[in-house]
């Protein structure tokens, strides 16, 4: 059954329902079910309230909140070099890509801006915490439906680009690697041409994914048609990221940005932005399969490309920012993830907000999810691809 | 057992011999294939090694997973009704031991020389959605009771094609005695050619196929375990079960995987049958049950193969499967079997 995409229909299937159960003169009750907060699929805490008609939803409540860890509030009480620390927890699979947007934020307001060489670098990792991060994805998405197999393949595989993100940074899952005003560290020796074979064995596993997953006739028949979103109602719930260029919205922050990309330079390389104009379950994970490959590319244009020189600018050791205050948003694997920091000037940020994907793109739940079945709301979920950490900070 | 061979022992003699071997040839083929399929051939897909430290190449793992399972806590739920919560995986067990009793693995091997095997096989079968319903219903929790409930209804779909696909073998062989049937195969000849026999899947390959993919259903293994659905329901009707008991449905679902592939060689591979060798000899009885493990093993690497390949079906996708396709061409495949029956 496609999901029913309008107010107006679910209210007459309701009537009829109603209807029926007058004609049958058996009364049938709704029943209540509580998915999560502990449940396999919310990878987390994340608790779904589903009225259920059968196996139908009647309604559905996402509840948040329940892996809050205050990264906001804690922001005003750390340094700013100190903050990175704790937004690499807040997308935990792609941890670099956090600490992006908040050190372009703190570059902005102190008005430094890192040499090429760091910029180059950090769009490198930039992208392979992307690749790190959707990977899982591609392979959890095939256990949302019932195939176990793809997400061995999916962490064996990951395996390789998270020893590159090690070796560059000493940190497999939280590098804390930026710096405002550069890197920590230049890349080893050798980086450069080992990064690239693994870039290429990415490839390879799209590859077989695209064979093993997208192209399974079961897969197909449980994603196409289920968890449909239009483009417009995409977008005024805010939603971001392969989400929205799914439903056919032709949007990405690394190449449309507004506000500080300055420190990124994913307009140097070649590559394209992958839409589809279907909104489902499956034009979402076609749309990260895309991705992936996108990012492999620009991974290995942007290392033939590295410029040379020093990797970090001319910063005073003790970092106090100005007064003031900035909006950074990138294109995280999830989703656009911004920071709005606000300065008083001195060693801590005033305020710190952040703007993650996953909260916005898990806002549409109650409209996605009312009148599917159970299953599909464990495949629209999937699909939706959120973090915990992100959603909660 | 032949009664020629219990003949001179006395009646409790002979029931615990029949127990004994009833209970050895469900749980230590069950065990085999816990090993062999699911701890091995699957972590070798998977790429990983499985368990490696229990015993030479983690083959004592399953009696570790026995001894853990054994001493954990019987949990009944504070709501649960008891006694059906209790009993449910007793039943399910019991349609298992039922099943079994009515395969034969050699000339003197078998538990029940019916006239009736086959049927009174698929009878019991059966037997085992009440167990699940019981289970689904006596949890007290909701993602049990939607398990069981999807199961009740998946089982008695899947049941339809798999009698049918039966019924095109029964006719085919002139008997419903599963002995019967595998010396049908081995006296058979496919076009005046009697040198392999004529094992049933070469003339009824569609009923064959069939019974597979419902055999697959009835088990509730992927692409067909939307009962037990572990990412949506947990699993389903077994959410609430723990030690004991939770082993015994362990042990139901392998042991009902090769009970049901026995059946699956019985019908269509000719049993314990290898070609160049009279069925009805001595020394079958003792290469007989080999060759029925050999069997068995290839058709269960098969089940789970497919469950670790494929993702599930949804529930009505999977009715419609059973109805509008299987259904139908198992019918079919009746009516052509009836029809060439007849002409040659």
């Amino acid at each position: 059954m496609t999901a029913v995409s309008s107010r107006r229909q679910l209210d007459y299937i309701a009537a009829q329902a109603a209807d029926a159960r007058v004609n049958l003169e058996i009364e049938t009750e709704g029943m209540t079910l509580n998915i999560g907060p502990q449940h396999p699929a919310t990878h987390g805490t994340l608790r779904i309230v589903a009225k259920l008609d059968g196996e139908q939803v009647i309604a559905a409540e996402p509840v948040m909140g329940y892996m809050h860890r205050g990264y906001e509030k804690l922001s005003e009480v750390r340094t700013y070099p100190q903050v990175t620390t704790l937004v690499n927890r807040i997308d935990w699979l792609g941890s670099f890509a956090n600490e992006v947007p908040f050190i372009l934020a703190a570059e902005q307001l102190m008005e430094v801006e890192a040499p090429p060489r760091a910029q180059w670098i950090r769009t490198v990792l930039f992208e392979m915490s992307r690749i790190a991060n959707i990977l899982l994805f591609l392979g959890d998405m095939a256990v949302q439906v019932g195939a176990v197999t793809p997400v061995f393949f999916a962490f064996r595989d990951r395996e390789h680009i998270l020893n590159q993100i090690e070796a560059a940074t000493g940190g497999r899952f939280h590098p804390n690697f930026d710096r405002i005003g550069g890197l920590k560290d230049d890349l080893p020796k050798g980086w450069t041409v080992e990064t690239k074979q693994v870039m290429k064995k990415m490839r390879s596993f799209c590859d077989e994914i695209e064979n093993l997953v997208m192209g399974n006739e079961i897969f197909q028949a449980r994603t196409r048609g289920i968890g449909v979103v239009p483009a417009d109602v995409g977008l005024s719930y805010g939603l971001s990221g392969a989400n929205i260029r799914g439903s056919g919205v032709d949007w990405d922050v690394r190449r449309d940005g507004t506000t500080g990309t300055g420190g990124l330079v994913h307009n140097e390389v070649d590559w394209r932005v992958w839409t589809h104009p279907d909104g489902d379950s499956f034009s979402r994970f076609w749309v990260r399969l895309q991705e992936v490959r996108e990012s492999t590319k620009m991974v290995d244009q942007l290392l033939d490309g590295l410029p040379s020189g020093s990797i970090m600018a001319k910063v005073p050791r003790i970092i106090k920012v100005p007064e003031g205050e900035a909006y950074v948003e990138t294109e995280n694997p999830l989703g656009v993830m911004g920071y709005y920091v606000v300065s008083k000037g001195g060693l801590v940020p005033f305020r710190v907000k952040i703007r993650s994907a996953s909260f916005n793109n898990m806002s549409i739940t109650p409209w996605l999810l009312t009148g599917v079945y159970v299953p599909d709301i464990i495949t629209i979920l999937g699909s939706l691809y959120f973090i915990l950490g992100d959603i909660d900070r | 057992m032949s009664t020629a061979l219990l003949a001179e022992l006395a009646y409790w003699q002979q029931t615990g011999i029949r127990v004994g071997a009833g209970l050895a040839s469900v749980l230590l083929i069950a065990g085999a294939l816990v090993y062999l399929h699911l701890f091995k051939a699957v972590s070798f897909m998977q790429s990983r090694l499985g368990p490696m430290e229990a015993g030479p190449y983690g083959s004592l793992q399953l009696l570790a997973e026995v001894g853990k399972h054994l001493q954990k806590e019987d949990i009944f739920p504070r709501k649960a009704d008891r006694f059906v919560f209790g009993a449910a995986p007793f039943v399910v067990l019991a349609s298992t031991f039922l099943l079994v009793v009515v395969v034969p693995a050699g000339p003197d091997l078998w538990f029940v020389d019916s006239e009736l095997g086959i049927y009174l096989g698929m009878a019991v079968s059966s037997v085992s959605v009440l167990g699940i319903l019981m289970a689904g219903w006596g949890s007290a929790n909701k993602y049990s009771l939607l398990g069981g409930l999807r199961a009740t209804g998946q089982l008695i779909a899947y049941e339809l094609p798999l009698i049918l696909a039966v019924i095109g073998v029964v006719i085919q062989a002139g008997t419903m005695n599963m002995a019967d049937i595998v010396y049908a195969q081995a006296n058979g000849e496919i076009f005046g050619l009697g040198i392999l026999g004529n094992p049933y899947i070469l003339t009824q390959g569609v009923a064959f196929i069939i019974f597979l993919i419902a055999m697959q259903a009835e088990l509730a293994q992927a692409p067909f375990d939307m009962p037990v659905a572990e990412s949506e329901l947990v699993t389903g009707y077994m959410t609430e079960y723990s030690g004991m008991r939770f082993l015994l449905f362990f042990i139901g679902e392998f042991a009902t995987a090769a009970v049901f592939a026995a059946l699956a060689s019985v019908l269509f591979l000719g049993g314990w049958y290898v070609p160049g060798i009279d069925p009805d000899a001595a020394v079958m009885n003792v290469l007989g049950p080999l060759v029925m493990l050999v069997k068995i093993i290839a058709l269960t690497f098969l089940i789970f193969w497919t469950r670790f390949t494929m993702p599930r079906f949804r529930e009505d996708q999977l009715q419609r499967l059973a109805w509008k396709f299987l259904i139908p061409i198992a019918l079919a495949n009746i009516v052509v079997t009836g029809v060439l029956k007849v002409v040659f």
